[in-house]
C-alpha cells in the first residue's frame, strides 16, 4: 500500500518535551554587559511594587533553545506552502534603519519609512484600481472592520448610517463577525445554482436600510461573480456600497481591477496576495483601498507630501473614523510586500495570477469524476469538490485530508465554504510545478481507490505522523491551556 | 519570473490537457469590458541586487545610526541573534495556520509554551496565542469585560497610552460603550478619588496601564479594590513587557492586555508587534483570539491542538467573541525565544539594568530640568519638564545624531514643556551624559535669554 505514495517517505524525527521540563536552576542563555551606571536598590525604588519571584520561568542554555525549536520546527509541514515567501523580503526587512526605526522618531529622519508606505500605497492603488488606501489594519479581519467603519461614516455623513450588511451564505466567517463589531445587523444572501449571488434575490433584499454588500470575488467557491456589474448597479441605485473581501485577490492581480468593476471599498491580505510570510498564522496585514467618496473617513494618520516635498503624517482629519491600531500598521509587512511587487513587476504579477488559475483548473480537470463537483461553474484560483462519492463508504472530507498527509501533501481546506456539505477546497496557488500537480492528482485518485478498497485505513489516517489524530473533543471539554509544575 | 516553477513548455502541456488554446480562456468568465488589456503601471521587474539597494537607501533615510531616548509603547531592547536564526527556519516562517494538528505540532507546542510563560509572568491563569498588538488587545479586553459584566460603560485612565485610548474609542463608538476618562493625580498615578466618582452601576470595567504612559507604576491593588467594590472588572494594559522582570504583575486585575514587543521584537517603525490577553480560567470562554490546548492522540501520546473554537468567527459568525482570525504567530515565536533566553533570572537582571539606567538618567536630568512625578515608583521612563520647548531641544539633539524624549504637548498640553524619556539596557552612560549636557546647554541659553533665575528649589530629589 505504501508503494502508492510517491512524494513522501518516512524519516526519523526527534522527541522534544516542553521547555519547562528541561529547565533547571543555574542554567542560562544570557549575558548582560557590566552596568556602566551605579547599581540601584530595587526595593528602595519600587517599594511594594518590587517583584521578587518570576514563578516557573525556564532556565536553559542557548544550545538547548536551539535544539528545542529546531526539533519542534521539523514537526511542521512547511516550506512555502501556498505562496512563496521570497527570502530577499526577509533580508531587506532586517536592514538596520528599517528594522530599528522607532515609530515616534522625527519625520525628518523617517523619510525612508514614509517613502516605503507611500510607494506601496500607490502601487496597491494601481493594482486594485481604487483611489486611496490605508495600510493601518493589522490583518484581513481588521481591514474588514476598518472598511465597514468607513462605510458607516460615509452613510452617516449622508444623514443615515443604515442598519444592515448583506452577506452571501458562501462568505468567510469573519464577514458577519466584523459586521457585528461595527454594530450592523447581518442579512444572509442566498447563492444561486451557479454558486453566485442571486441578482433577483439581491434586488428583492436591497433597500435603504442596507449599508453595503460584503462580497468575496472570486467567491469562496473560486467562482468569479459574472453579474458583478449588475450587483454593483443594484447596490448603487439604492445608495448602498459594494465591499469586496480581497481574500482571493490573487486570482485577479494584473488581469482585472476591482475598482473598474464597481467596488467601493475592499481589503487586501498582504500575507496572501503579496507574499508576506504565513508564519504559522500571522502576522498579517490588511490594507483597505477605497473610492474617492470614502477618502475623508480614512483612519489617521495619513502619509502626505508636504509643501517642501518631504513626506509627513497628517493627523488633522476631522471626518476620520479614528485609529484602528497604535502607530502605522504592520510596517514590516509593507516592506516585504513592496519587495515582492518589485521582484515581479507588471508581467510577473500577471504571470503569477495566470499560473495560480492554471494550476487550479488543471487539478479540477484531473479530479473531475473521481470527486463530486457540486458547482460546474468555471473555476478561477481554487476548486471546490465535495465528499459525496466517498461518503457512501463513510469517509468524509477530513478523513481524505488526513490521508493526504501520508502522501506528503498539506491538506486542502476542509468543510468550507458552508454551502458545500463536506467541502474539499483546493487552492494550489502558483507555487506548484506541473510535476507537483501531477503527484497531487495521483495521490487524490489513489486515496479515492483506497476509500473503495479499505475505508477503515483512510478513517484511521494519518499513519505516518509523529502523533495520530488528536482528541479535540477532550481538549475543548477539559481545557489544558498551560503547563503547570507536576508537584 | 524567478519565483515561478513552470517552463513555457509546462504551461503549454497543462493548457493542452485542459483543451484550451490560451491562458486567457481561463479568465473568460470575467466580463470583457473589465478585463485589463494593458500592463499595470508599476515599475518593471527588479533584480534582487536592485531591491536590496532600494531598501538600503530607504534605511539610510530612516534614522540609521541615531541614538534614541524614545519609548512610549515601542522599546529598543537587545535582540539575541538566535531569535532570527530560529524564526528564519522555513518550517516556522512559512508554515500555514495550524488547523491540521498532526503536521503542525511545532507551531502548536511553541504557542502552548508561549501561553504558559505569559501566565507565569503575568500571574494570570490563561493566556491566548497572541493578538495584533497592545492597543487592539486592550480594546478587545475591554469588550470582553463588557460581555462578562453585561454593563456597558468603560472608565479609562488618561495615563493610558494616548494611541491605545484612540483605538479603544474607535472600537467603542459602535459598540454602544460610553467611555469616561479619569485623570492622573500630582504623583502621575491614577486619581483614585476621581476614579471612585467615575464608576457608576453601569460601569463594566476600568482600564489602566502600568507602568503607565509616563513610566509610573500604578497602585493596582488600590485601583482594583475600588473597581471591584462597584462590581466592575479591572483591565490592566502593560506596554513595556520587560518591566515584568522586576515590577510586580497586576495580579489583582481580571484581565491583562499586554504588548510583548519588548521581548525580542524589532521596533520596525511600529509593527508587527505582539499583543496578548491573559485572564482567569473562569473567563476563558469570553476571551477573544486563538488558544492552543494540550490533549492526547489515539495512542495516548501528548499533543497540542487549537481549541475552544466555538468562541471564534468561523463557527459562531456574527455571534463570535471577536472577528479576529489570525494571531501574530511568528512574532509570538520571537517573544517565546526571547523569554527562553533570559528566563527566570535573566529577565530580572535585564529589568534591573533598565531600572538603573533610567534612575541614573533621571538623576542627571533633575539637575537641569524638573522630573515630573519624581516621587512615584517608575520603571524605565520618566518625564522631564524644561523651560525650553522640547521640540526645540530635540532639534538641537538631532544635529548630534540623537533623538530626545517624546514631546508630550500633543497628547498632554497641560504638562507644558514636558517630554517622555526612556532608557533601556542599551542606553549607555555616555549617551545619557551627552544628552543631559545638551539639554543643560539649551536650558542655560533659554534662561539667560529670558534672564530668569533657575528654579533649582523646584527640582525634586529623584536619585533616591
Amino acid at each position: 500500500m505504501k508503494s502508492r505514495i510517491r512524494k513522501a517517505s518516512l524519516q526519523v524525527n526527534q522527541n522534544e518535551g516542553l521547555i519547562f521540563e528541561k529547565s533547571s536552576a543555574g542554567k542560562a542563555a544570557w549575558k548582560l554587559p557590566p552596568l556602566d551606571v551605579p547599581e540601584v536598590d530595587a526595593a528602595k525604588l519600587l517599594g511594594s511594587a518590587e517583584r521578587k519571584d518570576l514563578g516557573n520561568m525556564p532556565e536553559v542554555s542557548e544550545i538547548e533553545i536551539i535544539r528545542h525549536f529546531t526539533r519542534m520546527s521539523t514537526w511542521n509541514y512547511a516550506i512555502d506552502l501556498g505562496m512563496y515567501n521570497p527570502r530577499v523580503n526577509e533580508a531587506v526587512a532586517r536592514v538596520e534603519g528599517i528594522a530599528n526605526g522607532h515609530p515616534y522618531q522625527p519625520e525628518e529622519i523617517s523619510q525612508g519609512a514614509l517613502q516605503i508606505i507611500k510607494t506601496l500605497s500607490e502601487q496597491l492603488i494601481e493594482i486594485t484600481g481604487m483611489d486611496a488606501i490605508t495600510l493601518q489594519p493589522a490583518a484581513g479581519a481588521h481591514g474588514e472592520m476598518t472598511g465597514l467603519l468607513m462605510v458607516r461614516a460615509y452613510h452617516q455623513s449622508k444623514g443615515n448610517a443604515r442598519k444592515k450588511i448583506l452577506i452571501p451564505d458562501s462568505a468567510h466567517g469573519t464577514n458577519p463577525a466584523t459586521a457585528a463589531m461595527v454594530n450592523y445587523a447581518v442579512e444572509n444572501l442566498k447563492s444561486d445554482s451557479r454558486g453566485m449571488v442571486d441578482v433577483t434575490a439581491l434586488e428583492a433584499q436591497m433597500n435603504e436600510d442596507v449599508a453595503a454588500l460584503m462580497l468575496t470575488n472570486p467567491n469562496t467557491l473560486g467562482v468569479f461573480e459574472q453579474d458583478i456589474h449588475k450587483i454593483a448597479d443594484v447596490l448603487h441605485a439604492k445608495g448602498g456600497l459594494l465591499y469586496m473581501d480581497g481574500a482571493n485577490m490573487n486570482a485577479l492581480v494584473g488581469k482585472v481591477r476591482p475598482g473598474d468593476f464597481g467596488v467601493d471599498v475592499m481589503h487586501l491580505n498582504l500575507h496572501k496576495t503579496f507574499s508576506t510570510p504565513h508564519g504559522g498564522g500571522g502576522p498579517g496585514s490588511g490594507p483597505v483601498a477605497i473610492k474617492k467618496a470614502l477618502e475623508p473617513f480614512l483612519p489617521t494618520p495619513v502619509v502626505i507630501t508636504k509643501p517642501d516635498g518631504t513626506l509627513g503624517l497628517e493627523y488633522d482629519r476631522p471626518q476620520s473614523v479614528g485609529r484602528v491600531r497604535a502607530f502605522y500598521g504592520n510596517f514590516g509587512m509593507f516592506v516585504r510586500a513592496l519587495a515582492y511587487i518589485q521582484a515581479n513587476g507588471p508581467d510577473g504579477l500577471r504571470q503569477t495570477t495566470e499560473d495560480a488559475v492554471l494550476n487550479a483548473n488543471y487539478i479540477r480537470k484531473g479530479l473531475e469524476g473521481t470527486y463530486d463537483l457540486p458547482y460546474s461553474t468555471p473555476s478561477m484560483h481554487e476548486v471546490v469538490f465535495s465528499d459525496k462519492l466517498q461518503l457512501k463508504k463513510g469517509v468524509r472530507t477530513m478523513d481524505i485530508a488526513k490521508r493526504l498527509i501520508d502522501y506528503g501533501f498539506h491538506p486542502y481546506t476542509t468543510a468550507f465554504p458552508l454551502i458545500v456539505p463536506g467541502a474539499l477546497m483546493i487552492e494550489p496557488t502558483e507555487s506548484e510545478s506541473k510535476e507537483e500537480m501531477d503527484l497531487f492528482i495521483d495521490a487524490m485518485k489513489s486515496i479515492a481507490e483506497e476509500v473503495e478498497e479499505d475505508p477503515q485505513m483512510v478513517l484511521d489516517a494519518p499513519h505516518s505522523t509523529r502523533v495520530s489524530r488528536l482528541d479535540e473533543t477532550a481538549a475543548a471539554r477539559k481545557p489544558v491551556l498551560r503547563w503547570k509544575p507536576s508537584s | 519570473m524567478r519565483y515561478l516553477p513552470k517552463s513555457p513548455a509546462d504551461r503549454e502541456a497543462m493548457l493542452k490537457a485542459l483543451g484550451r488554446r490560451s491562458v486567457d480562456d481561463l479568465f473568460s468568465q470575467i466580463p470583457a469590458e473589465y478585463r485589463l488589456t494593458r500592463d499595470l503601471n508599476i515599475p518593471r521587474q527588479m533584480a534582487e541586487s536592485e531591491i536590496v539597494d532600494f531598501f538600503r537607501q530607504r534605511s539610510r533615510e530612516n534614522g540609521e545610526g541615531y541614538t534614541s531616548f524614545l519609548g512610549a509603547g515601542a522599546y529598543a531592547h537587545y535582540r539575541p541573534v538566535i531569535i532570527d536564526s530560529l524564526i528564519s527556519r522555513g518550517e516556522f516562517l512559512t508554515a500555514y495556520t495550524p488547523y491540521q494538528a498532526e503536521i503542525s505540532q511545532g507551531t502548536l507546542q511553541s504557542i502552548f509554551e508561549f501561553q504558559s510563560m505569559i501566565c507565569e509572568l503575568t500571574g494570570m491563569e490563561v493566556a491566548n496565542a497572541s493578538m495584533y498588538d497592545g492597543s487592539t488587545a486592550a480594546a478587545e479586553a475591554v469588550m470582553m469585560a463588557v460581555r462578562l459584566t453585561g454593563r456597558r460603560s468603560v472608565v479609562v485612565a488618561r495615563s493610558l497610552h494616548p494611541e491605545y485610548r484612540e483605538v479603544l474609542a474607535t472600537y467603542a463608538t459602535h459598540q454602544g460603550m460610553p467611555l469616561s476618562v479619569v485623570g492622573f493625580a500630582d504623583d502621575g498615578r491614577l486619581n483614585l478619588k476621581e476614579l471612585e466618582k467615575s464608576i457608576t452601576p453601569e460601569t463594566g470595567c476600568v482600564l489602566v496601564q502600568s507602568p503607565n504612559f509616563f513610566g509610573t507604576i500604578e497602585d493596582v491593588a488600590a485601583i482594583a479594590e475600588i473597581t471591584h467594590k462597584h462590581g466592575a472588572m479591572l483591565v490592566v494594559s502593560i506596554a513595556e513587557a520587560v518591566s515584568l522582570g522586576i515590577v510586580e504583575p497586576p495580579r489583582e486585575a481580571d484581565v491583562i492586555a499586554m504588548e510583548a514587543q519588548s521581548f525580542g521584537v524589532p521596533l520596525g517603525f511600529g509593527g508587527p508587534y505582539c499583543g496578548v490577553i491573559a485572564t482567569r480560567e473562569k473567563y476563558v470562554r469570553q476571551m477573544p483570539g486563538r488558544l492552543v490546548g494540550q490533549t492526547v492522540d489515539k495512542e495516548g501520546r501528548r499533543g497540542f491542538v487549537l481549541t475552544l473554537a466555538t468562541r471564534e468567527q468561523h463557527i459562531r459568525r456574527e455571534k463570535a467573541t471577536s472577528n479576529i482570525c489570525t494571531n501574530q504567530a511568528l512574532v509570538a515565536l520571537m517573544v517565546n525565544i526571547f523569554m527562553n533566553v533570559y528566563g527566570k533570572v535573566g529577565l530580572k537582571e535585564l529589568a534591573r539594568q533598565n531600572l538603573a539606567k533610567a534612575a541614573y538618567a533621571a538623576g542627571q536630568f533633575s539637575r537641569h530640568g524638573k522630573i515630573l512625578f519624581g516621587a512615584s515608583p517608575r520603571f524605565n521612563e520618566f518625564v522631564v519638564q524644561t523651560s525650553e520647548d522640547p521640540q526645540a531641544i530635540n532639534d538641537g539633539l538631532l544635529g548630534h545624531k540623537m533623538v530626545g524624549g517624546l514631546p508630550l504637548k500633543k497628547f498632554y498640553p497641560e504638562l507644558g514643556n514636558a517630554a517622555l524619556w526612556c532608557c533601556t539596557e542599551l542606553t549607555t552612560r555616555s549617551a545619557i551624559d551627552t544628552a543631559v549636557g545638551l539639554v543643560a546647554e539649551s536650558e542655560r541659553v533659554v534662561s539667560s535669554a529670558k534672564s530668569v533665575s533657575s528654579t533649582k528649589e523646584d527640582v525634586e530629589e529623584v536619585a533616591r
